[in-house]
């Protein structure tokens, strides 16, 4: 079963691999540029479906661009935006969440209240608003996928930490004279960092996402950036004639968020003293 | 964070509780008196045991003398130090004199952390000497020591705590107690979650560490079998209170409260058998009939 | 001493073994213990963490968690019917109605968001179909009996309402009312105060008396066994070390293990 286990997380693993090398080695690996348009050549299929042609292994999208190479340009911004976004939400999320749980009173209330009144606004919503204040490009979409997320890391993380804190080691350390700050880094939070892990693997699915929707309501990223967000909502619109304009960037939406979670599970895992033990 | 707190007057008792009253206020504003007006002194190089059941106060109570929680009224005096009026380093850095090993040895310690840095945190804590990677050799040579004193051999300290058992958690607790070279050490209910075996060869260690380091020891405990053994002099305490203090022999022997001696008659006797099957037979009362 | 009659035993369990295949390697914890409870005595079984008397008492009600639990070997005979073979259906019938259990932690085996008469009255509807209001009634009984004060308003409040000793109570009130012929009370007051135990202790004793009732009590405080038992089994890495009556295994100790125990043993000494 753990063979099993590490097969699977290897593969995820492999498949984050590629993917980073996707994107960082773009320019190298896509067989044309993204944005060039063949309009002779629209709406062609992938190889394998009748009028496919190897020029373009997985088609055209209906501007005559080739889609291979979308989706290997889409993953720059797609990974970017989606570690970035986590990134951000967990280390604002876990200070929050740290200091409000273990210190409690007025600090803690209004954290929380705070938190409350965002999670009350749907998130989309709040990200539209922010957009439409700060202006669209690829640094804004981060900042506000990163803002409208730390909710749900300041939250568990508080929830953890109210439990941690009674925990006897937590009162050993009090009695030994450590001082607060180091009572969070040091017991709090390590023993939180899984659960913000955890989290993390499904924000990050979540911002890419997001981060498609935007760009589908075109305040995302610029146009003529390429993202697997705004090939989905391109190609939607052809699902019925040409599935594939849509069907790729979509599947590799779904494999990355997919290698994310169960690297995420592996690694919670691995960080646990208890469960790597022979 | 080295802050040097002042030598103190000769010839204070190690600890004074002085009036010491703690009042928790739950949901819907309902008040509790936790501790109540406690009063006691403890001598250096002595055990004081405090005796009571759940509720009592006691887990309170060594709270408040630890200095983790603020008594609503009241004072306690470390070494002739006033807790209270300590700034929170000056607090921090007396902490050095006073440890604690408590009961559960399975939530006692970060799981995510070694045997070594467990132990080594109050020698990191007051020490500047001991932080940082260079310091390491000399830090893990401490801890090897300081496991060797209490029974476990040093290099299991690269291991976690789940690696152990019970009692030999127990033994890194105390050995981390140890770390800071305290004068009082207050033991919550160090043996009461371990087997009974166990559970002796624990007292007998810290019976030794005491005469080896000098130590004066505040013993909680609901165990009086365990409390004869140990302590020097008892306090019982019920309902916050402190309904009786005295030397050990003198509170066990001849208690003066009727709940000290409710508190004596409720410990199950190993001998007890004999009362009872012969009291049985005696009265024939229907506690032993067997079959039809 | 009382003395048994030769009669066939209520509870025998025979040569049982009980593993645990765990992804680290299958643990022995029970190597053929074999044991037997006779009609209206209290039987203690004694050891430490590990000895393998509580996987060999869940044993009885097949409760071990399976898997990982697995039954290599052994019968557990309740009046001559093994227990081991009987499939799940009607080994619930035997649960609560023939042999029940009472756990060492009653904070736990407490259904938090269930009322404490409900809690009580379960076993009545499961196994008797009483009606809903028959086994309020009985419940509310079976509360009172095991000297809950103002029964009917502790039957409508929940376990954070009670104390530790009261919940304990609840747990022996939900183990009686069903009429078990055998209660295993398992570490049944180690969570409890001195005085409570004493409490819990005495009425254990008392119902036993009045209901002709099996008593197995688990337990590693032979103070307690000395207190309550009529005959005793030592329990050691899965297997029984030691058995015989409580005079006998006190005074007479065979196994060098048991005399440890005993030693061990924290004492009160008279003093004066």
């Amino acid at each position: 079963m753990t063979v099993v286990r590490n097969r699977l997380a290897l593969a995820a693993l492999g498949v984050l691999a590629l993917l980073v090398i996707a994107a960082v080695f773009a320019p190298l690996l896509a067989p044309d540029d993204p944005a060039e348009q063949q309009l002779l050549a629209r709406l062609t299929p992938p190889v394998w479906e009748g009028g496919g042609s190897l020029a373009h292994p997985l088609g055209t999208d209906q501007l005559g661009r080739d889609v291979l190479s979308r989706v290997i340009y889409g993953s720059r911004v797609s990974l970017l935006v989606g570690i970035g976004a986590a990134l951000l939400a967990g280390v604002v999320g876990a200070v929050c969440g740290l200091f409000a749980g273990f210190r409690g009173g007025w600090p803690d209330r209004i954290l929380m209240r705070f938190a409350d009144i965002q999670l009350a606004f749907p998130s989309l919503l709040l990200a539209l608003a922010i957009v439409g204040f700060l202006g669209s490009g690829l640094w804004n979409v981060v900042l506000v996928l990163g803002f409208t997320g730390w909710v749900a890391y300041a939250r568990v993380v508080r929830s953890e930490v109210l439990s941690l804190r009674t925990r006897d080691y937590v009162t050993q350390a009090r009695a030994t004279g450590v001082t607060d700050l180091t009572i969070m880094r040091r017991h709090l939070l390590p023993n939180v960092l899984p659960h913000l892990a955890t989290i993390a693997t499904l924000h990050i699915a979540a911002a890419i996402v997001a981060e498609a929707s935007l760009s589908y309501l075109g305040l995302g990223v610029p146009k003529e950036t390429v993202t697997w967000g705004s090939m989905l909502a391109d190609g939607q619109l052809y699902l019925g004639t040409s599935w594939w304009v849509a069907v790729f960037p979509g599947l590799a939406l779904m494999l990355t968020s997919l290698a994310i979670n169960i690297t995420g599970d592996a690694l919670r895992d691995v960080t646990d003293p208890k469960a790597y033990r022979r | 964070m080295t802050t040097a707190v002042p030598k103190t007057l000769a010839k204070r008792p190690m600890l004074e509780l002085d009036g010491l009253s703690k009042e928790f206020t739950g949901p819907g504003a309902t008040r509790t008196l936790a501790v109540d007006d406690v009063t006691l002194t403890v001598e250096d190089g002595e055990t004081l045991a405090l005796v009571g059941e759940s509720g009592s106060g006691k887990t309170t109570l060594t709270r408040l003398l630890l200095g983790l929680l603020d008594p609503t009224a009241g004072t306690v005096r470390f070494e002739g130090h006033d807790l209270a009026v300590l700034s929170a380093a000056e607090l921090r850095a007396l902490r050095a004199g006073m440890q604690v090993v408590l009961q559960d040895p399975y939530s006692s310690m970060n799981p995510r952390m070694r045997v070594t840095d467990i132990v080594a945190e109050p020698l990191v804590t007051h020490d500047v000497t001991y932080r940082g990677r260079r310091a390491r050799a000399r830090l893990r040579e401490r801890v090897g020591e300081l496991l060797e004193s209490v029974g476990l051999p040093a290099r299991l300290q690269d291991r976690y705590p789940h690696e152990f058992s019970g009692g030999q958690r127990q033994r890194i607790s105390i050995a981390r107690a140890l770390a800071s070279s305290p004068r009082l050490v207050v033991l919550d209910e160090p043996t009461s979650a371990l087997d009974v075996s166990v559970q002796s060869q624990v007292l007998d260690l810290l019976v030794e560490l005491q005469r080896q380091h000098g130590l004066t020891y505040v013993f909680v405990s609901h165990n009086l079998a365990v409390v004869q053994r140990i302590a020097d002099r008892v306090a019982v305490l019920r309902r916050g209170r402190v309904v009786e203090c005295g030397e050990t022999a003198a509170v066990l022997g001849a208690p003066r409260h009727p709940y000290t001696r409710e508190l004596l008659a409720a410990v199950p006797r190993p001998d007890a058998y004999r009362t009872r099957t012969g009291s049985r037979t005696g009265t024939g009362n229907g506690g032993g009939t067997t079959g039809e | 001493m009382t003395t048994h009659a030769p009669q066939a035993p209520v509870l025998e369990i025979r040569d049982l073994h009980v593993d645990f295949r765990l992804a680290t390697g299958p643990v022995h914890a029970v190597r053929g213990v074999s044991l037997a409870a006779h009609a209206g005595e209290t039987l203690a079984v004694v050891g430490e963490s590990g000895s393998g008397k509580s996987a060999t008492m869940l044993a009885v009600l097949r409760l071990n968690p399976e898997p990982p639990c697995v039954y290599p070997g052994g019968e557990i005979l309740l009046d001559g019917r093994d227990l081991l073979a009987l499939p799940e259906k009607r080994l619930r019938e035997v649960r609560g109605n023939d042999v029940a259990m009472v756990f060492q932690d009653p904070m736990t085996s407490l259904d938090p968001l269930q009322r404490v008469g409900n809690q009580v009255a379960e076993v009545l509807r499961t196994h008797r179909g009483a009606s809903r209001a028959g086994a309020r009634a009985e419940a509310v009984r079976a509360l009172d009996e095991v000297g809950i004060p103002d029964p009917e308003l502790r039957a409508r409040q929940y376990p954070h309402e009670l104390s530790g000793g009261l919940r304990q109570r609840v747990m022996i009130a939900t183990a009686l009312v069903g009429r078990p012929r055998v209660l295993i009370a398992d570490e049944p007051t180690t969570a409890l105060d001195v005085t409570v135990q004493r409490q819990i202790l005495d009425l254990l004793a008392d119902l036993r008396a009045r209901h002709g009732m099996t008593v197995v009590l688990v337990t590693h405080d032979l103070g307690v066994v000395a207190e309550t038992a009529d005959r005793v089994v030592v329990m050691n890495s899965g297997r029984v070390v030691e058995h015989g009556t409580v005079a006998e295994v006190f005074e007479t100790p065979r196994e060098q293990y048991t005399r440890d125990l005993l030693a061990a043993t924290p004492r009160l000494e008279p003093t004066s």
